[in-house]
């Protein structure tokens, strides 16, 4: 790469965005005696613009720290090292007022919509407390039309949905509810962490359609953590493969998910059950099983179909493979080293295509 | 009972009726289900959540619980009705004709007894009498054969990954060769590498022995990669069913239809559309078609009719009133 790209790449990312995870790592500590130490995440480093708003999938299996990203940017898991800004303030750092304006302003969508209801409550009752809590209205009337307002924002009838108690509504209907609850606070990004992957086909679609109008109307930036690389492929603009805590391969969705040039990625993308009985698995086999192993080079070389002997020598940086393609494999040598730390600055501006 | 299908068929379930008895009334998990299972093939039970899948599973097993009952129907195993046998036939059929593959997301292996034991468990239970010796190799055979280490005999579940437990029940399924392997979302809470992984040594497994099976879930793609036939239910009832190929590409029962356009693939990008409207309550199902409610090519019919079951064409059957005689002629599967 040239120098002068390296400066464009650089400078994209240069006006203070609106959320960045700046080296951030995380690695959690177990057992009494003999420490056992698991570096969950791995000097990851990822920008939120304040505008225009974009829709980022941050993907793995279990393990890969894409959960663990996703707390740590929410402000719920403190980093080992390196620092969440927002607004150009450390979130760790953070005044109360400072803080309550974080908190309202990056909402969370989990998994599973049964974790996140008292069942003792009514749904009314997790649509008006935030209103209280950040002072939405000055009078009931007007809490109740913000209520309203933001359910029929996610496709709910408030006379269907309010007045009822969690399991009176079904699995896709308490998931909307909760993104109601994101979006009446007025979120400039919602993080949302496998929000589809307990609820049914039919209203999976749904639920990623209501995301998709937030991020397109209500210009919400979207972080969308998922292990599935489908539902990746139809939201986000840009993802982020990540593998035990570090950045595998990056890019824009549609060039990583129809030709990933990581091995992960490759063995990812062919285990997607396809819905089509004409495209049937592939028999390909990792190197090895699932057992860890300790070396010094590329994290995925226990597993790896395509291991060389230069992977246990040093763990491979990132290579820019095409303009907006990052990828961590030596097999991509050829290619400019990838320096600029922010993801942000691979991925192609959102509206460029 | 005999039945003259059934010399062919290891599996033949006919009007299976299972409702669950609450103090508001019974609740109609399963209302007259029926399909045959065929020598070695696979099928898919697909459903979303209250369609009545894994109640289905667990009749099969004869493991459903109070307030679950069967209230009609008949379960023809290996050519005798289920039904009739009493608890003691029914504990020596299960693991030995008829066997199951767990939820991925269960942990149903004992965590304070080591693999070897948990399989020879089973076949001790079932009066096989080996030498220790022979129980060995029966035991790192069986591992070896879903693609494990024979070493993990002597570990403990809580030693293995999640795709290896699942291996393990798989091995410990088809410990002595049944007829029909039930595996209720066996890869659930697995991620998609391991997912795969366990689907096609399920599938090898399976071929390998010669039984059927059956895989219940909702993951169509996951249908798509295994099953060789697939029933779509809906509200306790089959509303479709036929050879994968077909549903896929040409799904008749509007339901099917609509969640077949519902699936999010990696393609082409575009506007993802669900069903709209809820399932029902299965407490008071709707009159009529169970569909009708959220069905957009309802019709008076479809409010005051059950549909009946038609063959629309070969090995495809639909419950719909789109289809009339013209179709397909009406059948009593």
């Amino acid at each position: 790469m040239t120098t002068a790209q390296l400066d464009r790449s650089t400078h994209e990312v240069e006006n203070e965005p609106l959320l960045r995870a700046d080296s951030v790592s995380k690695t959690f500590v177990s057992g009494t005696f003999r420490k056992h130490y698991t570096r969950a995440l791995d000097t990851v480093t990822l920008s939120v613009p304040e505008s225009p708003p974009t829709i980022t999938a941050i993907a793995g299996e279990s393990g890969s720290g894409k959960t663990t990203l996703a707390r740590t940017v929410l402000g719920l898991v403190e980093p080992t090292s390196g620092a969440v800004i927002y607004r150009g303030t450390n979130v760790a750092d953070m005044s109360r007022a400072q803080h309550a304006e974080f908190r309202r302003e990056v909402q969370v969508i989990f998994q599973d919509p049964f974790e996140s209801y008292n069942p003792f409550y009514k749904v009314d009752h997790v649509l008006r407390t935030p209103i209280r809590r950040y002072n939405l209205a000055s009078s009931k009337s007007e809490a109740d039309d913000i209520v309203e307002e933001a359910l029929r924002t996610v496709g709910l009838r408030p006379e269907e949905t309010l007045g009822r108690h969690p399991h009176q509504l079904s699995g896709g209907q308490r998931q909307r509810v909760m993104v109601a609850r994101a979006v009446m606070l007025k979120p400039k990004i919602i993080v949302a962490d496998e929000p589809v992957s307990m609820v049914d086909a039919s209203l999976r679609a749904t639920i990623l359609e209501t995301l998709r109008a937030m991020n397109r109307d209500l210009g919400i930036s979207i972080l969308y953590i998922t292990h599935d690389l489908t539902t990746a492929y139809q939201l986000a603009e840009n993802i982020i493969v990540l593998y035990k805590g570090r950045v595998a391969e990056s890019g824009s969705v549609d060039s990583v998910i129809n030709d990933p040039t990581h091995p992960y990625t490759q063995l990812l993308v062919s285990s997607i059950p396809q819905p089509d009985p004409e495209t049937q698995w592939g028999r390909e086999q990792e190197a090895r099983d699932e057992e860890d192993a300790e070396i010094a080079g590329c994290n995925f070389y226990d597993r790896c179909p395509l291991r060389m002997d230069e992977c246990t020598v040093s763990d491979p940086p990132l290579y820019r493979t095409a303009a907006n393609r990052i990828t961590r494999c030596y097999r991509y040598a050829e290619s400019p080293v990838h320096l600029a730390p922010d993801l942000r600055s691979v991925f192609a501006p959102v509206g460029s295509d | 009972m005999t039945i003259a299908t059934a010399v062919h068929s290891p599996l033949v379930v006919k009007d299976l009726k299972v409702y669950y008895h609450t103090r508001r009334g019974p609740v109609k998990a399963v209302d007259g289900v029926s399909f045959e299972l065929h020598r070695g093939e696979r099928l898919g039970l697909v459903g979303e959540s209250g369609s009545g899948k894994s109640t289905i599973a667990l009749a099969l097993m004869m493991a459903h619980k109070e307030p679950a009952r069967i209230e009609g129907g008949s379960i023809i195993l290996n050519g005798s009705n289920v039904l009739d046998d009493n608890s003691e036939q029914v504990r020596l059929r299960r693991l030995s004709e008829i066997a199951m593959v767990p939820q991925g997301a269960l942990n149903s292996l004992n965590p304070v007894m080591r693999i070897r034991d948990q399989v020879i468990d089973g076949l001790k239970d079932h009066n096989v009498n080996m030498s220790d010796g022979e129980f060995a190799n029966r035991v790192a055979e069986l591992l070896e054969s879903v693609g494990l280490h024979r070493d993990v005999a002597s570990r403990f579940p809580h030693e293995l990954s999640g795709g290896m437990k699942q291996r393990v029940s798989i091995a410990i399924a088809i410990s002595m060769n049944p007829s029909v392997i039930v595996a209720d979302e066996p890869t659930s809470a697995l991620d998609v590498v391991v997912q795969k992984q366990v689907v096609q040594t399920l599938r090898d497994v399976q071929e390998r022995i010669g039984a059927a099976a059956i895989m219940i879930g909702h993951d169509m793609g996951l249908m798509a990669q295994f099953a060789s036939r697939i029933g779509i239910m809906y509200g306790g009832k089959i509303v479709e069913i036929g050879p994968v190929s077909h549903i896929f590409k040409n799904p008749k029962h509007p339901y099917t239809r609509l969640l077949i356009s519902s699936l999010p693939d990696t393609r082409s990008k575009r506007r993802l559309e669900g069903i709209p409207g809820l399932p029902p309550s299965l407490l008071r199902p709707p009159p009529g078609c169970i569909f009708h409610t959220r069905c957009p090519d309802a019709m008076d019919i479809c409010r005051q009719e059950i549909p009946p079951t038609r063959e629309i064409d070969a090995l495809r059957y639909a419950a719909c009133h789109l289809y009339g005689d013209d179709d397909g002629k009406v059948v009593d599967l």
